[in-house]
């Protein structure tokens, strides 16, 4: 039975060790060894990928339950690790520009990953937030890592004490739908609302089951929790905050569906009110706040929250084509915000880090396939066919047509009119402005394959979209057991 | 017929002309210029040439889709069928292919001399534009129509603000965000169509029969995205503002094709799917052309800027075309299909002209010329033939047009007719005045007086056109006799799809 247990979280396992040698031989090597510790942290992530990618693909539960893992954690999983690769990447010389580099970094990265890892495999709320934990203390260290800077820190403190605030919601939650229902176990949580008419409905259980909610929100930064996002974006330092719009947004939404589904599957329409509204919400403020923002990483962070008003249409709607929708959404949405982020690192005149829109002045003079790149990934964050962000958007779409949630498609891709006013904007400056200067060279090769790479998947998934189609396919088809 | 992929390679040729201009290197500015400017003509005549065999393996007597081209694409969604990729075309839009492919070439060489800056970035977006363009005529899938329609926001909106006139960020905005809007509502209903028909195939859903109450939903949200494109009054203000800020082989273009493309919409899409609701919504369809009509005819007559007039004639002009297409009768049809085609042709050419005098004199105010015809006569000839064509003189392309159009009009509606008929007098009196006001009168100009007459380039770039226009309107059968079995399909099909509704509400 044990070593049943084992091979179930071989992938989790491994990333621990990882990390532990990792931090052993950062303090024992006697150079600087960010350098080092981040390849090897790299060549982990790759590894943990492989395994993952390897083992078979069945549902299986372990520990009694507390840990779940099935196709659709593999491709959450898989998304993570990737997102946790490139950021690792990406920050080695974005590190040692901005004197910043410790070895620490890419050893919280990792720890940080083993938290959404155990976050997604969560069969259990205690598992839940244990994973939940793991992975916000080491953020909350990372956007602070610019320690003598009074931005980073002050993001620092605000993500802290909010996210702090946020796992209370969420544990005080837990602990009513435990109260009502006397149990934290997914799958009998799922029996118990099921069974009787009288604890689905009761008031206890509800009420948890928002303040659940609300502390996921959080993670996600879906309005009205969204507060903390803009600032923290700016405050952290960049290639922190590349991290924070995608890995663990990617883990709360993972936990966010698996938590809807499953044990609150019964409360559907419960739910899916307050899903349709702090979608709506989301899609709004995402338009509507960026407009006005002139610095980069503002602007970004209102896009991300517009980003995860457009994913959670694909929640609302349900079903398997919802799921399967956010699904593909969140992947493109990792190789847009990884292509722009690595394009923000890249911005730097004579030393100093620049944030300004209008420091992308002329950028397609003075660097002309960066700017091509940052249309392209602009062009696909407004969601322009052929680009990747157009599919994210259709299918999410797709699936809020075929729930009939009209009012939902309607605003939605309205409100994709108005964002696509500031992602123009971008562009714009890029390509109609005269330049204002050029941009320090020697952009480093590990930021560049990052690039390259994203770039490649926004440009030609219209081509192959198959492959990862097929694989969300099957993630989301273990949600929705056929009805027999 | 073997077809040998004869659709994908005319769409994707100019992308692979793309490609190779982008891998132009070298540190000489004007040779990289060059080279980027032969390349793209080479590639887009090709494209033209080869567009020419699909001309040559039509079946004009075949009524449905031709050189048909499928394959699989999109897999299946959530238990949905698969999105596939399906390439056709039939007597209706085998003309738009060869109008855009014609165009292209035309452009790039009128693009000469007028676009010094980023010349390699210029071609490259106008090659890909010709992709989009001819990949959405040839589309025979619904989510692939959208793509193409799409995408050519793209490359247009960097026309327009890259290499446009003074206020050109404003107005490469408001073309990509009206467009915009418009499209994402008819990308709601394509959806909608999609889970009721369960198919996007295009034939498919032709054949497909709309429960009634959907139609109006659905009809309206194309009629957003189309009437923007098209652009019918009132929500035309974006094409004046696009014309004028945009160079020269832009505006051309973009009336010459991109206009084209809301009217192909109706005739592929509003009607032939939504029958019903496109009956109920005759109506509204002939009261705003009948505006566009009259309503631009006047603003044009009173504008000072020679492209903002022409823009104005442009609105006008379709105004015909889609009246003509909501007539439901051959006549109608055909001439409203024959305007597009017409004014294709004589409006690039009208923007060509201005692009003339434009290079010369760098302003378009009407104003700032006067008495041309003294030192460009040749000039004054060409302009004179488009002005004819565009008033629409008989012999020339644009009499067909408006005439088949205004007799199709008469058999349904007189009222419709006759009001769409002042638009011919009124159209008369701008170009003319227009004519009069910048050829004839006295040369007072000082700086008009070493004003140079066309070069051979631009004699080159116009003998084509010239050639067509004068063909076309003397000749009009070689047209419209390929149209008449996939316009005959059409309208029996739209008439099939009235009586059986209405059989069924007798029934009831």
């Amino acid at each position: 039975m044990l070593t049943a247990d084992i091979a179930t979280v071989l992938p989790e396992l491994l990333l621990t060790l990882a990390g532990l040698g990792l931090l052993m031989f950062g303090v024992f090597h006697k150079a600087d060894a960010t350098r080092a510790v981040s390849v090897l942290a790299i060549i982990a992530f790759a590894v943990v990928l492989l395994v993952l990618a390897d083992g078979d693909a069945k549902s299986a539960t372990a520990f009694g339950g507390l840990i779940a893992m099935d196709k659709f954690t593999i491709f959450t999983k898989g998304l993570i690790l990737v997102a946790s690769a490139f950021t690792t990447a990406m920050s080695v010389d974005f590190l040692e520009k901005e004197k910043i580099g410790r070895f620490e970094y890419p050893v919280l990265i990792v720890f940080a990953t083993l938290g959404m890892m155990i976050m997604v495999s969560a069969g259990d709320f205690l598992t839940l937030y244990l994973g939940l934990e793991l992975q916000s203390l080491p953020l909350y260290v990372l956007a602070a890592y610019h320690r003598d800077n009074h931005r980073a820190t002050e993001a620092g403190l605000k993500y802290f004490v909010l996210g702090a605030l946020a796992s209370g919601l969420l544990l005080y939650g837990v602990s009513l739908v435990y109260g009502f229902a006397g149990t934290t176990q997914f799958a009998i949580l799922a029996k118990v609302l099921g069974g009787h008419e009288g604890t689905a409905s009761s008031m206890g259980v509800m009420v948890g089951m928002v303040f659940v909610m609300a502390g996921l929100a959080f993670k996600i930064s879906s309005v009205p929790f969204h507060m903390w996002t803009p600032d923290v974006y700016e405050g952290a330092p960049t290639s922190v905050t590349a991290f924070f719009a995608v890995a663990p947004k990617i883990a709360a939404f993972t936990l966010m569906i698996r938590v809807l589904t499953g044990p609150f599957g019964q409360l559907s329409h419960q739910w899916q009110q307050i899903i349709i509204v702090i979608a709506l919400l989301s899609m709004f403020v995402g338009s509507f706040g960026a407009l006005g923002q002139n610095n980069i990483k503002r602007l970004l962070a209102y896009s991300s929250i517009g980003h995860v008003g457009f994913a959670l249409v694909g929640v609302a709607a349900g079903q398997e084509m919802g799921i399967q929708g956010v699904l593909v959404y969140l992947a493109i949405y990792l190789f847009m915000n990884m292509g722009a982020f690595a394009i923000v690192m890249m911005m730097r005149r004579k030393g100093v880090a620049v944030e300004g829109v209008d420091d992308l002045a002329g950028l397609s003079k003075t660097h002309p396939a960066l700017a091509y790149v940052m249309a392209a990934v602009m062009f696909s964050m407004a969601g322009i066919p052929p680009l990747a962000g157009f599919w994210g958007k259709f299918y999410v779409f797709m699936a809020a047509v075929q729930a009939q949630l009209w009012t939902l498609a309607i605003v939605g891709l309205v409100t994709s009119v108005v964002s696509a006013y500031y992602y123009l904007r971008v562009i714009k400056v890029m390509f109609m402005d005269e330049p204002k200067g050029e941009f320090d060279g020697a952009v480093g090769r590990p930021a560049k394959m990052v690039l390259v790479l994203s770039t490649a998947v926004i440009v030609l998934f219209t081509l192959f979209p198959g492959p990862l189609l097929a694989s969300a396919k099957a993630a989301a088809q273990v949600l929705f057991p056929a009805v027999g | 017929m073997e077809n040998w992929h004869l659709l994908s390679l005319t769409t994707f040729l100019p992308l692979v002309g793309a490609a190779l201009i982008l891998a132009i290197r070298g540190d000489d500015q004007a040779v990289v210029s060059r080279n980027a400017r032969n390349v793209a003509l080479l590639t887009s005549g090709v494209t033209f040439l080869v567009s020419l065999l699909i001309l040559a393996v039509f079946d004009p007597a075949e009524a449905g889709f031709q050189l048909k081209e499928t394959a699989k694409w999109m897999p299946g969604f959530g238990g949905a069928a698969g999105i596939g990729y399906a390439m056709g075309v039939d007597g209706i839009s085998v003309w738009f292919v060869l109008l855009s492919t014609f165009l292209t070439p035309l452009c790039i060489l009128s693009s000469v001399g007028a676009v010094e800056k980023r010349v390699k970035e210029y071609m490259v977006a106008f090659l890909v534009l010709e992709t989009m363009m001819v990949g959405m005529f040839c589309a025979l899938d619904l989510i692939l129509f959208y793509l193409f329609f799409e995408a050519v926001l793209i490359p247009m909106y960097l026309i327009i603000g890259v290499w446009g006139g003074v206020r050109r960020v404003y107005a490469a905005y408001k073309f990509f965000l009206y467009t915009l809007l418009g499209s994402v509502l008819m990308l709601v209903a394509m959806l909608a169509m999609y889970f009721d028909a369960g198919t996007t195939d295009i034939p498919a859903l032709m054949a497909h029969a709309f429960p009634a109450g959907l139609q109006t939903w659905l009809w309206l949200a194309f009629f957003a995205s189309f009437a923007v494109k098209v652009p019918m009054w009132p929500v035309h203000t974006w094409l004046p503002d696009a014309h004028v800020e945009a160079p020269t082989a832009g505006s051309v273009i973009l009336a010459g094709v991109l206009l084209k493309m809301g009217a192909y919409g109706f005739l592929r899409f509003s009607i032939p799917m939504l029958p019903l609701a496109s009956a109920d919504f005759t109506p509204l369809i002939y009261t705003l052309s009948i505006v566009a009509v009259v309503y631009t005819s006047l603003v044009a007559l009173v504008q000072e800027d020679m492209k903002k007039l022409i823009a104005y004639s442009s609105i006008a002009h379709m105004g015909y075309v889609t009246a003509g297409i909501f007539s439901a009768n051959v006549i109608g049809i055909e001439g409203a299909l024959f305007q597009m085609l017409s004014h294709g042709v004589v409006s690039a050419a009208l923007f060509l002209c201005v692009g003339v005098v434009y290079d010369r004199m760098h302003t378009r105010e009407i104003s700032r010329y006067g008495g041309l015809v003294d030192r460009m006569p040749r000039y004054a000839l060409v302009f004179m033939i488009f002005t004819m064509a565009s008033v629409g003189l008989p012999g020339t392309s644009g009499f067909v047009g408006e005439f088949l159009v205004l007799m199709g009009l008469f058999q349904t509606n007189t009222w419709v007719s006759g009001f769409a008929a002042t638009g011919l007098v009124l159209g008369c009196t701008y170009m003319l005045y227009l004519y009069r006001r910048v050829i004839f009168g006295k040369l007072e100009r000082e700086d008009l007086l070493s004003i140079l007459d066309m070069n051979a380039r631009e004699i080159v770039v116009f003998a084509p056109l010239i050639v067509v226009t004068v063909w076309i309107g003397v000749y009009p059968s070689s047209i419209l006799g390929p149209m008449h079995a996939s316009v005959g399909k059409f309208l029996h099909d739209y008439q099939a799809a009235q009586a059986a509704h209405s059989v069924s509400i007798a029934e009831r």
